[in-house]
């Protein structure tokens, strides 16, 4: 079976990449092995191909108020050329993915793009036209996911390389803006964001393309086996894996990420938030170490040193930056103190664990 | 891309790899599973003594991608485990046949290996 394919799907396939289907895509897991990939981000520069991300454009005059009323943040806050990290939520609180929403600049300032997951696009799409149609407000709301590509260019050594491509010196933006650009005579978007913990920036551009603005970037191509690497060392989530409405129902405080819910602005999920914050939720999702042999995966139960099942892991490997193995999972809230010894099993073996804070690396 | 498959040992269908060296049955992954794995992080051997079964599950091996059985060739008795896989897993990626071995057993029953892939069967399974 065929998935959709990213622009880039060629010339992954040119430089020997094993594909892996991810959210519907096709997509490079792998190019040189993790390691190596993972070790070229955090010690000089990678480039990555995420065109599998959505894109909505949301545009006409209710468009931030649209935006407003479906991601927890506070979208009004937004400057023209500003980003921000939010959560969608749906009426009960939990997360049906994040995003990423900006203020587009310049000759688009009014315009909203946001970024769903790979897979969610015409999902959200379609949530955003509802909204609008029942709450009657002026919006289009465009699905540009097969119009764009996307790229990451990330690592020390990266806002040199975007300097050299594109003139933006990446200095001088703050974290999350967005600015227009040229990278050979292509017109894109370069935010400072990324996925990895590491400088850099990602780009958008015309589907089309895609190769020229790819081609031009020298850095080394890493594949989504390294992402996952180098965003679990940071302790960043992964929609569908470390929170999904139907396998892992989990509210932004619950996932930790109770800093992009603005609780004074009104949004779907709101009235449901207030009260969970005001108890505390439940369970939180927590850093995990092993400290006996052994890597915690997905799936793999959490005890407490009796036995007594606490929660699962949502993700883990062994951190190729530290040569430790890391892990994020639940617990309730009471088990979820830094320092707490529990145990991870593994493959029916109780391993024991320490909680920890995140990221795993030192920023 | 092509593999080594030296010709001087038999292979399981599971990609593991059997030697006789002074009698006793010396085990491995091939360069073909090393590969597929990716960069090789964790391996889990059995205790000197312990019974392996054939086509049993004596250990695991995992990448930072994926977890894997390691299948037993013959039956016996593990007389020696590679301890040097504990601190350096990546012996399996760089070393398959020599340095990354992982455990040597003493066969129940000597016709077990001969009835093991040839290196031309196995070569074949694997182009």
């Amino acid at each position: 079976m065929t998935g959709r394919q990213t622009p880039l799907y060629e010339t992954h396939e040119d430089a020997g990449a094993t594909f892996t289907d991810f959210g519907g895509w096709d997509m490079p897991v792998e190019f040189e092995g993790i390691r190596t990939e993972h070790t070229a981000v955090r010690e000089s520069i990678g480039k990555f191909d995420v065109s599998h991300m959505g894109e909505i454009v949301v545009s006409g005059s209710d468009a931030v108020a649209l935006t407003q009323r479906l991601t927890t943040n506070d979208v009004t806050a937004l400057e023209p050329g500003d980003a921000q990290y939010a959560a969608i939520t749906r009426s009960d609180g939990v997360m049906l993915d994040d995003t990423v929403v900006y203020r587009l600049p310049e000759e688009r300032e009014g315009d909203i793009l946001f970024i769903p997951n790979a897979g969610h696009d015409e999902q959200m799409a379609e949530r955003w036209r509802t909204t609008a149609a029942e709450r009657d407000l002026a919006v289009s709301v465009d699905n540009r996911t097969q119009a764009y590509g996307m790229l990451a260019v990330q690592g020390p050594d990266a806002p040199d390389e975007i300097g050299r491509v594109s003139g933006v010196d990446l200095n001088r933006l703050s974290r999350f803006e967005v600015v227009d650009a040229t990278i050979d005579t292509v017109h894109c978007l370069v935010a400072k964001t990324g996925y990895t913990g590491e400088p850099g920036a990602e780009i958008i551009c015309p589907w089309e393309e895609t190769v020229r603005v790819w081609e031009t970037l020298e850095a080394e191509p890493i594949g989504l086996g390294a992402r996952d690497t180098l965003r679990l060392e940071m302790g960043f989530l992964l929609s569908g894996q470390d929170f999904h409405p139907e396998t892992e129902p989990r509210t932004p405080y619950e996932a930790g990420i109770g800093f992009t819910v603005k609780l004074d602005t009104e949004f779907v999920g709101r009235d449901a938030l207030e009260g969970i914050n005001t108890e505390g939720p439940a369970e939180e999702l927590v850093g995990l170490t092993l400290i006996d042999r052994g890597i915690p995966r997905a799936g793999y139960e959490i005890t407490a040193p009796d036995g007594e099942s606490l929660g699962t892991v949502t993700s883990g490997t062994m951190s190729p930056t530290l040569g430790e193995p890391i892990a994020l999972g639940y617990v309730p809230a009471a088990w979820s103190d830094p320092g707490t010894i529990v145990r991870v099993t593994v493959r029916g073996e109780p391993k024991k664990a320490r909680i920890r804070t995140t990221p795993f690396l030192d920023e | 891309m092509s593999f080594n498959v030296p010709d001087d040992r038999r292979y399981l269908d599971s990609h593991e790899w059997a030697i006789e060296v002074d009698g006793l049955v010396r085990i491995g992954i091939s360069d073909f599973a090393q590969d597929e794995l990716g960069d090789v992080v964790f391996v889990e051997l059995p205790d000197v003594d312990d019974a392996v079964s054939i086509d049993e599950s004596f250990g695991v091996v995992e990448s930072i991608k994926a977890v894997s059985d390691i299948y037993a060739p013959v039956s016996g008795t593990v007389v020696e485990v590679n301890e040097d896989l504990i601190d350096a897993p990546e012996l399996v990626n760089e070393d398959p046949y020599g340095d990354g071995w992982m455990i040597a057993v003493r066969p129940e029953d000597d016709s077990q290996l001969a009835d093991l892939l040839s290196p031309a069967a196995y070569a074949s399974q694997i182009e």
